[in-house]
């Protein structure tokens, strides 16, 4: 309760330091907000949208939230990501599979070499005392041009594109993709607006992996023995070692189980939204935005598909205040950056927090 | 001959912006307090750098206004880590949040919406002197100034010992909150003008993929050059000859290596001496506390 009154006035605060901004830069605040609710809600496509840009701010943030619990940072989800989107489109093109091999094969493919990604850097601190900070800001440029080099490959590279070839459509986890375009698909959503509407954006089985994603964590670190065992390891390292805890090996199971998590984030996004990966410039910001995810959900599994929610509807009902108020969007970065600021300094919250409890018991 | 001249140039200039945000970096460190907003700091001051260099036309004023532009995010940073006590690591992940926001937001106010500035004009660059743009020396002196200010004066000496052991320094008399923040705020400065020495020096604008990870390059070659000043410029030049060899091999015919893979080398490289290192902790005792 307390942790969900301090996220709540963290948000509150960073939404009303966004307004401050507009306000100072000469746009209306109740204007911008109000293009952002309708934006965000007011139609079924909007919803499937945000839908998909939350499946894997969910997934990058609870593998954030996941090493934090074993007391690791894991700075490295945007590398573990490429690394499962780079797996996903590889294995989706050079294989062909009936669908129900297919893809389960594909998925654990992609969360199998992430994983491996992952726990490379936990192993590294384990074993030789490498910050997993400092490592993992390495993985992750590895990650990229690794992933690009992989793209520009013979065979694999989409001649005359910055792209890789697309994935066997017996990969797609999107719904009911080929039965959207056929006639009967066409005839029926005719018929039904309100759900051919929402059909309209490629929306896809990944966010039941991900909230499913989010069920087993949840299970993992309160109800089984190795959950208990990791989150010793996050409390206090010595006291686990004390305890007869193999804290190196925690370590690097945590990282593998948070890379997996990140990896499985970047696979849906290949197999349900873009089918193919890039040539990378620049790091996409999936991980970075899983930190956020992750501070604002308390480093909690639940909490991550919460904020994961809530930071897929800030991103995307943002980008609407551009072309309606010529609001530059960024103030969406600000928002967030004020909020995770709010989040390191839980002093100023304290006072109004006890308050509020105070009053929540007298009832 | 000339190809090694070539090399031996494209580092300095591809080492410099490294060079001044990693200083920064050894500077908050060392007073104890973790600087990860580095990044953000970058960016915040590549901009600003590049707004006042168009608006003024004087690139010194704009260099100035970078590292201004990065010290005003870093008292964000102060004022988090220093008064309230916060988290530091989170803190800093919020500068970097705020870096690029604050940074696109203003561009897409000054300039018609648009996400990158104008190209200044080549004499309204920071001038080159022997082939080397201003900013490169300046970043060498920086180091020597730093190493200076560090290991031989007053300031540096409590600065240090502020990191290292707060509570003796407090009992000695020392005002600890000051010291930290003199540490922040001058990364902040020098991120700033690491940010600046790009788009005011090495390209000719401010864009959003400017800085693009090179604050967690820096924080990397402090962790390389162990919180050593010197050290410290000499592993951004390692990051800098990278680069240098990349557009020195790309451009070359006769020559085929996959530019792709060769970006990977130095961060394979960084792993592997680190993982070298191993056990040996030079960081300041009481970093992040």
């Amino acid at each position: 309760m307390k942790k969900f009154l301090f996220s709540f006035l963290c948000v509150l605060s960073g939404l009303l330091f966004g307004a401050l901004i507009l306000k100072l830069s000469g746009i209306s605040p109740i204007e911008a907000y109000t293009v952002m609710w309708n934006g965000a809600i007011s139609k079924p496509s909007y919803i499937a949208y945000i839908i998909i840009r939350s499946t894997p701010l969910i997934l990058t943030g609870l593998s954030v939230a996941f090493a934090f619990r074993t007391g690791l940072f894991n700075i490295g989800s945007e590398g573990q990501f490429i690394m499962g989107a780079l797996s996903a489109a590889f294995f989706g093109y050079f294989f062909n599979f009936n669908p129900w091999i297919q893809i389960p094969l594909v998925l654990m493919l992609a969360v199998f070499i992430s994983s491996l990604y992952g726990g490379l850097a936990g192993f590294m601190k384990a074993l030789f005392g490498v910050h997993e900070v400092i490592s993992t800001i390495m993985l992750n440029w590895i990650a990229l041009y690794f992933s690009n080099y992989m793209v520009l490959h013979d065979g694999f590279h989409k001649a005359n594109t910055e792209t890789s070839e697309f994935i066997n459509p017996s990969t797609s986890i999107t719904i009911l993709e080929n039965w959207k375009s056929s006639d009967a698909g066409l005839e029926w959503l005719g018929q039904h607006p309100l759900i051919s509407d929402f059909l309209r954006p490629s929306i896809n089985a990944g966010i039941f992996l991900a909230i499913l994603a989010v069920i087993i964590i949840w299970l993992l670190l309160k109800k089984t023995t190795f959950g208990f065992k990791l989150k010793a390891v996050g409390l206090s390292p010595e006291a686990a070692r004390y305890a007869g805890i193999n804290v190196n090996k925690k370590m690097t199971q945590s990282m593998m189980i948070a890379g997996g998590l990140s990896g499985l984030a970047g696979a849906t996004h290949v197999m349900g939204v873009s089918k193919n990966v890039a040539i990378l410039a620049a790091h996409e910001g999936y991980g970075f935005d899983g930190i956020a995810v992750s501070l604002i959900g308390s480093n909690a599994p639940f909490g991550s598909m919460i904020a994961g929610f809530f930071l897929g509807a800030l991103k995307y009902s943002g980008q609407k205040i551009q072309s309606a108020l010529e609001a530059p969007s960024e103030v969406i970065s600000i928002m967030i950056g004020a909020i995770i600021f709010f989040i390191a300094i839980p002093v100023i919250f304290e006072r109004p927090i006890n308050k509020i409890l105070k009053l929540w018991e007298k009832k | 001959m000339r190809d090694l001249f070539f090399l031996f140039s494209t580092t300095l200039m591809y080492s410099t912006p490294l060079i001044f945000t990693a200083l920064g970096g050894v500077i908050s460190e060392k007073s104890g307090v973790i600087n990860i907003g580095l990044e953000g700091m970058m960016t915040m001051g590549a901009f600003s750098a590049s707004l006042v260099a168009i608006k003024t036309g004087n690139p010194w004023l704009g260099l100035m206004a970078g590292g201004l532009g990065g010290l005003a995010l870093a008292i964000f940073h102060a004022i988090a880590s220093i008064k309230y006590k916060g988290n530091q690591v989170v803190s800093g992940m919020a500068i970097n949040f705020l870096g690029s926001g604050i940074a696109i937001f203003l561009c897409r106010l000054f300039f018609d919406g648009t996400s990158m500035t104008p190209p200044l004009d080549l004499e309204k660059k920071i001038p080159s002197f022997f082939g080397q743009y201003a900013t490169v020396y300046l970043a060498l002196l920086a180091t020597l100034f730093i190493w200076i200010i560090l290991n031989k004066t007053v300031l540096g000496l409590r600065l240090i010992s502020v990191g290292e052991h707060p509570k003796s320094a407090d009992a000695a008399g020392l005002n600890v909150s000051l010291y930290k923040t003199i540490g922040v705020l001058s990364s902040g400065f020098l991120a700033g003008i690491g940010g600046a020495s790009l788009s005011i020096a090495i390209v000719s604008n401010f864009r959003p993929t400017l800085i693009s990870g090179q604050g967690f390059i820096a924080i990397a070659a402090l962790i390389f050059g162990k919180w050593r000043p010197v050290q410290t410029s000499i592993a951004c030049l390692f990051f800098g000859l990278s680069q240098a060899l990349v557009i020195f091999l790309g451009g070359r015919e006769d020559i085929h290596i996959s530019s792709q893979l060769l970006s990977i080398l130095p961060y394979v490289l960084t792993l592997l001496i680190l993982v070298g290192f191993m056990g040996k902790t030079t960081s300041p005792s009481a970093l992040g506390e």
